[in-house]
């Protein structure tokens, strides 16, 4: 049983969960991801592994409630069962000490960031991070990045914390200040990462992107996952999630992550509707 | 002396045919088509049979089902006891009495058939194993344990057979499986107007009951090797499937709304995206669905887009009607179904809207030339034969490739160059020691009942090699 060993709300909008998953903590590594349903009626939600104890058997991820699915996962309570998880999928961010690095996490993608960034760190090279939310609110894992980072930078869309700006920003300026750059690895909205591979290109810096589209089995059975890199179909499940961001065609997967949006508000009503049974009073207890 | 002959019952020269939901309801729900036979039909079915001496319907089977024999039984009305004779031989007989291509099998041989139409094996087989799953089947008595231990890698046709088999032999039998359901293709593929999913479950907690052990969930190749389940079982069995869908090299072939077969069949019959927003997973429902491909996996692409609520479900197929590779009773079904099928017809680009969603397909037209190497009409482009076909959703059903999973895991495993395992047919040995494959990892994507001849085959040798059995021991006794 993938028995949930804790939760919190990290913010207003993400629950981090640790999971026990012993057959996955086993064997994962940062970049790599798993497959959740919460009963047999749900998803499978695919959600990058944050962190992992091989000894103890447990998995974290942290995750976004944005649409029915996510909201039922985050009305999991403490003791709950999963009713699956299954991974480590895909290939593990290929970490090697390549020199200067520049690890950028936008909103939610900050847990993914928080791994392959302390990987980098680990495998020897200079790490500085940039992370930006909307708002200071949305921040989580600041201390946790604090703590191996070189340098962490922080960007808010309304400037209540940080730079004032976006991670772009940030990080032109530190190209353009002549500072040596060897790597850059983004996760995040695909927008965010769109232009964070609009900026480095010009200037030829190898910048990898941490996809994470729609996807059924993970297992590279179903082909939802598709997205065009370099003229060619790759699967992000098995061929990804990781590639190089100058060539991947960011447009088409934009549109593909937004194929099911009347969908997932038909679903959110529904939820909404349907909900009474799992809501929780103020102790936290089922109602 | 004179033998005296008596005198033969009246032939009957069609086959009795199956009562089925009428076409007009059955697009409307996703239950079951046919009926199937009652008693006194599957009495008068089995009467048609010749009893041949030589049994040329079992040549046909790929696992060899006792069919005369268990058609005597039903004769008989001894439903029960035909199900077990087609038990010890077919593991899953309620699945292949309903998706087996018994015209090209089993009743293609069938005397009968030379000069009428031939008994119709897989309805009586249908119709025994539900009558045995209606009425309480015992669990058969199982040897005592032998001690050894096999591992199985994907809980599709093939290693549920295998296991089956196994089990019966006294060993201890888990099974791997990376989806959160066992079944493989029979239950993230066949639709459940084709093959109910509780029948399915049925045959599954029947083969638990036989003391298999499923770990779902699980995936071989990335929670375990294969080498580290040689360091725990004593032989382990590939069944992982031909899981890796093939698109096509045509423009547009990733805009939104475009899927496999694979996608649009698992998010409907995996999770039962029909059923959406009770169940969570959503499924494009077009007024226009465009299937690319005629084989049996289009069918079932086709005829779902019409219980999604498609006014057309549209099938574009290269070749002509003569080619389709679907079973003679999908397409039939499909016809009835008014599914549209524009043979000779091919898609060289697919269209999107400015939101990247599909929006047409441009086909060319095709004639038939002169045989090609497969010895069919070579399909040739009429030049200026471009025209839009106007859709929302667009499958692409052109096959699928073996599951690469395995072989990039297992370095030392001998693989083709179509990325199937290597292996002996006739044991279903790889190049690794203790390691077996069979099914559609094996041979590329095939047939449910050739998956399970496979898996029965590679349960014998194994059964052989653990237990040190000399090849004329294994004659005599069998």
């Amino acid at each position: 049983m993938f028995t949930l060993i804790d939760r919190k709300d990290v913010t207003a909008e993400s629950v981090w969960f640790k999971i026990e998953a012993p057959d996955v903590a086993r064997v994962c590594k940062a970049g790599q991801f798993v497959i959740i349903r919460t009963d047999d009626k749900g998803e499978r939600i695919p959600l990058t592994i944050a962190d992992w104890d091989a000894n103890e058997g447990w998995i974290t991820v942290i995750f976004q409630k944005v649409g029915a699915s996510t909201y039922e996962l985050a009305d999991l309570l403490k003791g709950d069962n999963l009713r699956d998880c299954v991974g480590p999928l895909g290939i593990p961010t290929h970490v090697e000490n390549a020199g200067n690095t520049i690890v950028i996490g936008g909103g939610l993608g900050i847990a993914i960031a928080t791994p392959v960034a302390r990987a980098y760190k680990q495998a020897g090279n200079y790490t500085e991070v940039i992370i930006g939310v909307r708002n200071k609110e949305l921040l989580f894992n600041v201390d946790e990045i604090k703590e191996f980072a070189d340098n962490l930078h922080i960007c808010t869309d309304d400037g209540s914390e940080g730079r004032h700006g976006f991670v772009t920003d940030q990080l032109l300026e530190m190209i353009e200040s002549g500072q040596k750059i060897n790597t850059v690895f983004c996760v995040g909205p695909p927008i965010m990462m769109k232009f964070v591979s609009k900026v480095t290109e010009p200037f030829n810096i190898k910048t990898i992107a941490s996809l994470n589209t729609i996807m059924l089995d993970g297992t590279g059975m179903c082909g939802a996952c598709r997205v065009t890199v370099g003229g060619e179909t790759k699967f992000a499940c098995v061929d990804g999630p990781d590639f190089d961001a100058h060539l991947v065609e960011w447009e088409e997967t934009m549109s593909r992550l937004s194929s099911y949006k009347e969908e997932e508000k038909e679903a959110m009503d529904y939820y909404q509707k349907h909900r009474e049974g799992c809501q929780r009073d103020k102790k936290g207890e089922r109602k | 002396m004179t033998a005296q002959r008596k005198p033969r019952p009246q032939l009957i020269r069609t086959k009795l045919p199956m009562p089925c939901q009428e076409p007009s309801d059955r697009v409307q729900n996703f239950d079951e088509v046919p009926y199937g036979y009652n008693e006194a039909e599957a009495v008068f079915e089995a009467q048609r049979c010749l009893k041949c001496k030589n049994q040329p319907c079992v040549s046909g089977c790929p696992v060899e089902v006792p069919i005369r024999d268990f058609i005597s039984l039903v004769k008989e009305r001894k439903f029960l006891e035909a199900a077990v004779l087609i038990k010890t031989k077919n593991s899953l007989p309620a699945v292949t009495g309903r998706v087996c291509p018994q015209e090209s099998q089993c009743e293609a041989k069938c005397v009968m058939g030379r000069r009428h139409q031939p008994v119709a094996i897989g309805n009586l087989e249908r119709f025994v194993a539900d009558y045995a799953r209606d009425h309480g089947e015992e669990v058969p008595k199982l040897p005592s344990s032998t001690g050894k231990n096999i591992a199985i890698v994907g809980a599709g046709p093939a290693g549920l057979t295998c296991a089956g088999d196994l089990a019966l032999l006294g060993h201890k039998v888990t099974i791997y499986e990376a989806l959160h359901a066992p079944g493989g293709v029979l239950i993230y593929g066949i639709p459940e107007f084709r093959l109910p999913k509780g029948i399915v479950k049925y045959e599954i907690d029947f083969l638990k009951k036989l003391g298999v052990k499923i770990n779902l969930d699980f995936i071989v190749g990335s929670n375990k090797t294969v080498d580290e389940l040689l360091a725990e079982f004593d032989a382990v069995f590939i069944g992982s499937g031909a899981g890796a869908p093939r698109f096509l090299n045509i423009p547009g072939v990733n805009l939104v709304n475009v899927y496999s077969a694979n996608e649009y069949l698992t998010r409907v019959n995996l999770l039962k995206g029909y059923k959406f927003p009770e169940y969570k997973t959503p499924v494009k429902r077009g007024k226009t669905v465009l299937i690319i491909g005629a084989g049996n996996v289009a069918m079932d692409s086709a005829r779902t887009a019409k219980r999604l609520g498609a006014e057309h479900s549209i099938i574009i197929y290269r070749r002509s009607k003569k080619e389709c590779p679907a079973r003679q009773e999908e397409v039939h079904h499909a016809d009835e179904e008014d599914i549209e099928f524009r043979f000779l017809t091919n898609p060289i680009r697919v269209i999107g809207d400015e939101l990247g969603k599909v929006k047409a397909v441009e086909c060319l037209q095709y004639e038939l030339g002169e045989p090609d190497e497969t010895g069919r009409a070579k399909p040739i482009p009429i030049p200026g034969s471009e025209h839009l076909v106007e859709c929302e959703v667009v499958v692409i059903a052109v096959g699928n490739d073996p599951n690469p999973t395995i072989p990039r895991t297992t370095p030392d495993l001998e693989v083709s160059r179509w990325g199937t395992i290597v292996t002996d047919r006739n044991t279903g040995k790889t190049s690794k020691d203790r390691v077996y494959a069979g099914g559609d990892i094996a041979t590329g994507a095939a047939t449910v009942i050739a998956a399970m001849g496979a898996g029965k085959i590679a349960a014998k040798d194994i059964h052989k090699q653990i237990m040190g059995i000399e090849d004329e021991k294994i004659v005599e006794s069998s």
